[in-house]
């Protein structure tokens, strides 16, 4: 039986494969690192 | 708590139980009591996951450590998406073309029988211990709520959650959940809008912001490489990483959860959906818990939150050092609230000089209360010496039962102690699979029909749920609840992870190698968290790396290995 690979598709309209999924799910962490830093210096 | 506060309690948990049954009447074989039926969508397991892990110590207790610490846990979580994309890219596509009924199997194909029972038993030990914990949870709720003993709750709630559990199957755990974290996320929702509403006039969200900044509760990231300090983002990313890859990837409770998928897709994309909510989830939760204390700045709290102790130990003393403690804790209280309001004051006046002095009086004025609340809990200590205090704890339930309306607190007690049956009811359900297919399908009796293991698996589930109920009686919390779980999680972790790693990755290593390269692992992070006062997150990666390289120089030592290896992609 074949292991389904990061190149098969994701089924959704937008990101179709793996790699962007990750890709969003990584920019969406850098931007919570960023706003949290940004709220520590606003109120220190 | 009035009728309609009771009513919803005991309505919606009457509610449960009789769905969990309902969901899993008429015979099932094995298959479809542990793994469900197959047809879990993408939703259902990520709130599944998000359910299981977000249990009622989440909701008790995390409020709790933003109110003391502030926003700082949070970067426990940054390494979770990480280990999430990890798990959805190597870990689901192995555990599904295997088809396993546990994580532990794979270890069975990949090494030998030995080092499965290892991983196996390494799980049986700390998820049994931490469902302990879990249990616990919700009875200082209900003792706390309804005057009831600490012990009795904790045995009625536990046995409540072993009916449940054992009646219940993997789909109705995960149908059950679905429901349960819509209830739990309207719950929080409105406790943040009381919250909000229940601050003073005049005072802003900014102002709010501002004054829990001034008391340092904004903390919510530091970048210091200090291996000392419990939360950083390094700790966070690297040790937050391990203890997620171990816990969503090799912790039979999540594993189950997304193996219950209808194909690879949906348990990736359940787990994707977790990869992106976990972060602010857990800093609401803080959030949450920081505007709790703005809050109680404002409004005089409980010089000690757990009333019910302290109501025990004022009606046994004699000298009246409770009541002064009492007394002083309101002067100091007082004082500090008149030089915030003249802080705010001083902030919307636009007068940056009287702004700084008053904030500094009002540190100053806070550190007297700190004092005082220190002096109570020592004194409380020093009577009850037995007993350790976590005052924390006690924070959100606290300002649940003083601040919202009746009806809204049945809401909140029932969406906390749903979170607690439908995490626990996970726990059990895996804690009985494995032993039943990791150790008694495969050593004890082989070869028995599926009527025999599902009944076995029932038997297995109740077992694990009364020694939970032992060890949540006989606990004695040094840590806030959360922490405690974690701490736990942490010092087994590691090494479980490092055996999956050995495993997907280090295709030479044999099963002889990655077993007493475990071992050994596990000794070593006894004797460090024995010694030292890292951070606990430290644990996960200490016991990973030493597992792994202890099996690579050990397997250079030992004959090669003759077993196959399944690739983790092809």
């Amino acid at each position: 039986m074949r292991v389904p690979s990061d190149d098969d598709s994701t089924g959704l309209p937008w990101p179709r494969s793996w790699r962007g999924v990750y890709g969003v799910v990584l920019g969406v962490f850098l931007a919570w690192v960023v706003l949290l830093s940004l709220l520590t210096r606003l109120f220190p | 708590m009035n009728a309609l506060d009771y009513s919803i309690l005991f309505g919606s948990m009457i509610a449960i139980a009789a769905y969990a049954i309902w969901s899993t009447r008429g015979s099932r074989d094995l298959s479809g009591y542990l793994k469900g039926s197959g047809q879990t969508r993408w939703f259902t397991i990520g709130l599944s996951v998000m359910a299981t892990q977000a249990s009622a110590i989440t909701f008790l207790s995390t409020p709790g450590q933003g109110y003391e610490d502030g926003l700082g846990f949070v970067q426990n979580y940054f390494g979770a998406p990480l280990a999430l994309i990890l798990i959805s890219a190597v870990f689901v596509p192995l555990y599904r073309r295997l088809k396993v009924y546990t994580a532990y199997e794979y270890l069975g194909h990949r090494f030998d029988p030995k080092t499965r029972l290892l991983g196996a038993g390494l799980f049986l030990v700390q998820r049994g211990l931490g469902a302990g914990i879990t249990i616990y949870a919700p009875a200082i709720v209900l003792s706390t709520v309804m005057g009831w003993r600490l012990d009795a709750t904790i045995v009625c709630s536990g046995l409540l959650v072993v009916a449940y559990t054992v009646a219940g199957g993997c789909d109705a755990v995960s149908l059950t959940q679905k429901y349960q974290i819509g209830v739990i996320f309207a719950g929080m929702v409105a406790a943040f809008f009381v919250l909000l509403s229940r601050l003073p006039a005049g005072l802003t969200a900014t102002d709010a912001l501002a004054v829990a900044g001034g008391f340092h509760k904004l903390q919510a990231v530091d970048f210091s490489p200090s291996m000392d300090r419990r939360y950083t983002v390094w700790s966070g990313v690297l040790g937050g990483m391990f203890l997620a890859l171990s816990y969503f990837g090799t912790d039979q409770s999540q594993v189950q959860r997304y193996l219950s998928g209808s194909s690879v897709r949906e348990s990736r994309l359940g787990l994707m959906f977790n990869a992106v909510f976990k972060i602010p989830m857990q800093f609401f939760i803080l959030l949450l818990g920081v505007l709790i204390f703005v809050f109680y700045q404002f409004e005089r709290p409980p010089v000690y939150f757990n009333r019910a102790a302290w109501s025990a130990q004022v009606a046994r003393a004699t000298d009246g050092r409770l009541q002064a403690l009492d007394a002083a804790f309101s002067e100091s209280h007082a004082a500090e609230r008149a030089q915030l309001e003249a802080w705010v004051k001083a902030r919307h006046a636009g007068d940056l000089r009287g702004e700084a002095a008053a904030r500094e009086a009002a540190a100053v004025a806070h550190r007297r209360v700190d004092l005082v609340r220190a002096q109570t809990r020592a004194a409380l200590d020093a009577a009850s010496p037995g007993t350790k205090a976590n005052d924390s704890d006690y924070v959100f339930i606290t300002f649940i039962l003083d601040q919202l309306p009746h009806g809204l607190i049945g809401l909140l007690v029932t969406a906390f102690f749903a979170a607690a049956l439908s995490s626990k009811a996970g726990e059990l359900n895996a804690l009985g699979s494995t032993t039943t297919v990791d150790i008694y399908r495969h050593v004890v009796r082989t070869g028995a029909s599926d009527a025999h293991y599902v009944v076995a698996s029932k038997v297995f589930t109740a077992l694990w749920g009364f020694v939970a109920i032992g060890f949540a009686l006989f606990a004695n919390l040094a840590e806030n609840l959360i922490q405690a779980v974690n701490i736990l999680g942490s010092i087994f972790y590691g090494v479980v992870l490092g055996l999956f790693l050995v495993a997907f990755f280090l295709r030479r290593v044999g099963g002889t190698a990655a077993f007493w390269a475990a071992i050994a692992a596990q000794a070593l992070v006894f004797a460090l968290y024995a010694t030292l006062s890292i951070s606990y997150l430290w644990y996960n990666l200490i016991g990973c790396a030493a597992c792994m390289a202890l099996a690579v120089a050990l397997q250079a030592v030992l004959p090669p290995s003759g077993r196959g290896s399944p690739a983790p992609a092809a």
